[in-house]
């Protein structure tokens, strides 16, 4: 028996433009619950995907070791039937459909093409008994809670014969009882042999199950940290976690800041589907004129939740509090009025909510304010050309022609477009979502850059990010987000990245 | 060489219909012995495409916005019904009869419009309710009856020729003189858009292109008006038709209404989120289709002279053919008015071609079918070779 169950070594993965793996390195012992530590970004699910075979065998370099054997996985599928089996963060349960249905999907109990329903129900039995799942396997999955969901996920990979278990954020949508229940039953498979790998946010959960850890940052491993060598700290973690050098990322930036230009009061937002559910509460902030405000919080803090909410009530039911800007309530209740009022918000899904990529850049770049260039609502074609040109040199839009379709540009281009969409409405505030996910390190600079630049015109910019460094880099004030409650707020030179990761884990690290 | 290729791949793309519609215009008058372009048959097909290439031009827009209309043909006979009791039954005046079964168009769209938009029911399901609805009362309100004939004035619609002012020999003088205004028009309208862009410094094609351009388009203008001239001259369906493809067409490419229905259609949310009133322009797309579906209604039942309970049966499926053949995409977001033309044109001299040589209608459905496959499977490959 090998010591190694797994070992991934020198993998790297280039995206086109962005290499997400650089050299990565990870060894999980047999039997062991191995946590998968980084930030967003970090290149966690990427490696993942590598190892499973969502990016196939060639399409990234390095080697797989598996059982001791080099795997050269080119599908799912392939990865599965060797034993590996990941259970994503969003479930891959079909709602209307069974437990027992949904755990043999695609491994149906059946002859000859016909399902075999006793052999199905015999078995689901048996794995829900695994998984301490007390229901009718002939439940719709729809009907039970998410923390079954989440072990019926699990009995659908015990099914599989697996030898190693991925979970990626496992408990980010369960409640605590249902945290510990499942990080027991992990520890509970453990015993029994079964190894796991653990990517999680949740630095105590880790903390209290993992046997070892293994750190990633920028695509890179960065620390193997091992309880029994040495004591694992949260603290070294998050050292690990953030710390880089931040020099020379972030232009120079002179703030002259101004009068507090808009404000958000006792906003409250009920969960879209669940009424009873408050998604955001009594949250209150401001942005001054010429300033920068940072938004940090975790995936699923209610960051997204709470800028959508304000432009235009785009999120949540029930929105209550009050917008004021120049010392004036407004009405932000659609997006057109939000418009009118001269807010804008580039979304962090540009691909779903900022662009529409079959249609050419200069059709993208003018959609949000077509009044501009209209006359009693016919449209001056001509100006409209002239505008995409001026726009796309002011953004440097790397492009050939604005006719260009906007799908076919990178990632950074598109974001671009998205951003020179909402500068041509002339906003005086301005919400970034997420504005440098997934694009470059040079096209990110550029997008500070033109951060800077409208600040210093005397706009208003609100930047959403899971990076800390960007964040420190280019705010000048920093509110952090946790669990739909803003948990702290602290001036960006005074503050520093351990002391943001402990406020935006602040309520929830405490609930644990 | 390179150059020539990938002018000729994508040119293939913007072309292609057109290019078919030629193929399948030489491939009849080859196979019905020249009889497909004689002037008879040229003014015949016109007439009796109107409606179709009418409902092609809003289907194609309820395509856009990334929905479907399956209740059009039932709208058309429910339209023709109420035409035939105002008019053929009782003596109302044809302007007031026409201005009313507009009226009831723009009803039947705000109603179904109302469903697919405020309420989130699929169109698919509002409008094969629709179908079965509008087909229901046609009956009703005919008690199962054709009525007939209609006055001459609402019959001229689709049939009668715009008079011969210049009493002329062989040749319809006022046909031909329409075809030279026509080209001038166009001509001026295209010096206008090289200046004005000269003057935004845009770049131009070269001159030697544009000139080009502008022969083949008058040629084809011209050859089109004297063919008719040969016959009746320019007949008054045409003049209807004409000025909707302009219409539309303006209105899709060059006011606010027709950007925000691309975009709905593109990308619905990020169009929410740029401030696009994503609900109005999807009713706004029904109610246009219950316009356009009562305006073919009208045409159809003039040209039968005859309000019947079986109307317009299939009318839907043969303008989701126009469309798709035009270069709609069920994702929505694509597709030109000028396109639906191209596509009802193919549908048909298909069907004209077809009945010229004799072929059945059962013969004639099947063929249809693997046109429409084809046209699109055709596409689709082109498509895919592109992005590889």
């Amino acid at each position: 028996m090998d010591q190694y169950l797994l070992e991934m070594r020198h993998i790297t993965k280039t995206f086109p433009g962005v290499k997400a793996l650089d050299d990565v390195n990870i060894k999980v012992k047999t039997g062991a619950i191995h946590a998968l530590i980084g930030e967003n970004g970090a290149g966690k699910s990427t490696l993942m995907k590598v190892l499973s075979g969502v990016h196939p065998y060639g399409t990234y370099e390095g080697d797989i070791l598996f059982k001791g054997k080099e795997c050269h996985f080119k599908s799912i599928n392939e990865s599965e039937s060797q034993g590996i089996v990941i259970i994503h963060q969003e479930l891959a349960l079909i709602p209307e459909l069974s437990i027992a249905e949904n755990i043999f999907l695609g491994n149906e109990q059946a002859s000859r093409g016909i399902l075999n329903w006793n052999e199905t129900i015999r078995h689901t039995i048996d794995l829900l008994k695994k998984v301490r799942l007390d229901v009718d396997p002939l439940e719709k999955v729809k009907n039970i809670g998410v923390g079954k969901q989440q072990l019926v996920e699990i009995a659908k990979a015990l099914s599989k014969n697996v030898d190693l278990l991925i979970l990626d954020e496992p408990t980010a949508s369960l409640n605590e009882e249902d945290s510990a229940n499942l990080l027991e039953l992990l520890r509970e498979f453990q015993t029994q042999g079964m190894t796991s790998i653990l990517i999680s946010h949740k630095l105590k959960e880790l903390l209290s199950i993992s046997t070892d850890f293994t750190i990633l940052r920028d695509g890179q491993t960065v620390a193997d940290l091992h309880p029994e060598e040495e004591e694992v700290t949260q603290d070294k973690i998050i050292k690990h976690m953030v710390g880089r050098d931040l020099s020379n990322l972030y232009p120079e930036r002179h703030a002259s800041i101004g009068d507090i230009k808009f404000e958000i009061r006792d906003w409250q937002v009920d969960h879209p589907l669940q009424p009873d559910k408050k998604m955001l509460k009594d949250i209150n902030f401001n942005v001054r004129s010429g300033e920068v405000v940072g938004f940090a919080g975790l995936m699923g803090a209610g960051r997204t939740e709470l800028a959508m909410s304000i432009f235009g009530k785009s999120f949540g039911k029930n929105i209550q509090g009050e917008a004021w800007k120049d010392g004036q309530k407004i009405d932000v209740g659609t997006v057109n009025k939000a418009i009118e009022n001269r807010l804008a918000y580039v979304s962090e899904d540009r691909k779903e909510y900022g662009l529409i990529l079959m249609d050419s850049v200069r059709k993208n770049l003018s959609i949000a304010n077509l009044k501009g260039l209209s006359h009693r609502n016919i449209l001056n074609l001509n100006e409209e050309v002239t505008l995409a040109e001026s726009l796309q040199k002011r953004m440097n839009i790397k492009t050939p022609t604005i006719e260009q379709t906007t799908g076919n540009l990178s990632g950074g281009n598109q974001q671009k477009v998205v951003l020179g969409k909402w500068i041509n409405t002339d906003p005086d505030v301005l919400i970034l979502d997420e504005p440098t996910r997934g694009i470059d390190v040079g096209a990110k600079y550029e997008i500070y850059k033109i951060i800077n630049e409208l600040a210093e015109s005397g706009k208003s910019i609100i930047v959403i990010s899971s990076e800390l460094p960007e964040l420190l880099g280019i705010s000048d004030r920093i509110y952090t987000i946790n669990d739909g409650e803003i948990t702290g707020e602290a001036n960006a030179d005074e503050t520093d990245q351990e002391k943001l990761m402990t406020m935006m884990t602040h309520s929830r690290e405490a609930s644990v | 060489m390179e150059n020539i290729k990938s002018l000729i791949t994508s040119n293939m793309q913007k072309f292609g219909m057109i290019i078919a519609l030629v193929g399948i215009i030489i491939l009849f008058q080859i196979l019905t012995g020249g009889t497909l372009l004689t002037p008879l048959n040229v003014t015949n097909i016109i007439m009796q495409n109107g409606y179709i290439i009418i409902l092609a031009i809003g289907m194609m827009i309820i395509i856009i916005t990334g929905e479907i209309d399956l209740s059009v043909g039932s709208v058309c006979a429910f339209i023709g019904a109420i035409a035939g009791i105002l008019m053929a039954s009782a003596d109302v005046p044809v302007f007031i009869g026409v201005i009313a079964c507009l009226l009831v168009g723009v009803l039947i769209g705000v109603w179904q419009g109302f469903w697919v938009a405020f309420v989130g029911i699929p169109s698919f399901v509002v409008t094969l309710a629709g179908m079965l609805l509008f087909r229901g009362l046609t009956l009703v309100v005919l008690g199962g009856q054709t009525l007939a004939p209609f006055p001459d004035s609402y019959r001229g619609i689709s049939s009668a020729f715009l008079p011969d002012v210049f009493a002329g020999g062989e040749l319809r003088l006022l046909t031909i003189i329409i075809g030279i205004a026509a080209s001038l028009l166009y001509v001026t309208y295209e010096i206008r858009q090289r200046k004005v862009a000269s003057f935004y410094s845009f770049k131009v094609p070269s001159f030697g292109f544009f000139a080009l351009k502008i022969a083949v388009i008058i040629l084809v203008i011209n050859s089109f008006m004297f063919v008719l001239a040969q016959y009746q001259g320019v007949p008054v369906i045409l003049l209807i038709l004409i000025a909707l493809i302009i219409g539309y067409t303006f209105v899709m490419n060059k006011t606010i209404l027709g950007r925000h229905i691309y975009a709905v259609g593109g990308n619905m949310k990020a169009a929410q989120l740029s401030g696009v009133k994503t609900k109005k322009m999807k009713f706004l797309a029904f109610v246009n289709m219950g316009i356009l579906s009562a305006i073919a209604g009208i045409v159809f039942s003039a040209r039968l002279n005859a309000a019947t309970p079986q109307a317009g049966q299939l009318f839907e499926l043969d303008a989701i053919a126009a469309a798709v053949i035009g270069g709609a995409s069920f994702t929505g977001g694509v597709g030109t008015i000028f396109g639906a033309v191209i596509g009802a044109l193919v549908m048909g001299v298909l069907n004209n071609g077809m009945s010229l040589m004799g072929i059945g209608t059962d013969w004639q459905q099947a063929i249809k079918g693997l046109v429409l496959l084809g046209a699109v499977a055709f596409d689709v490959v082109n498509k895919n070779k592109g992005n590889s």
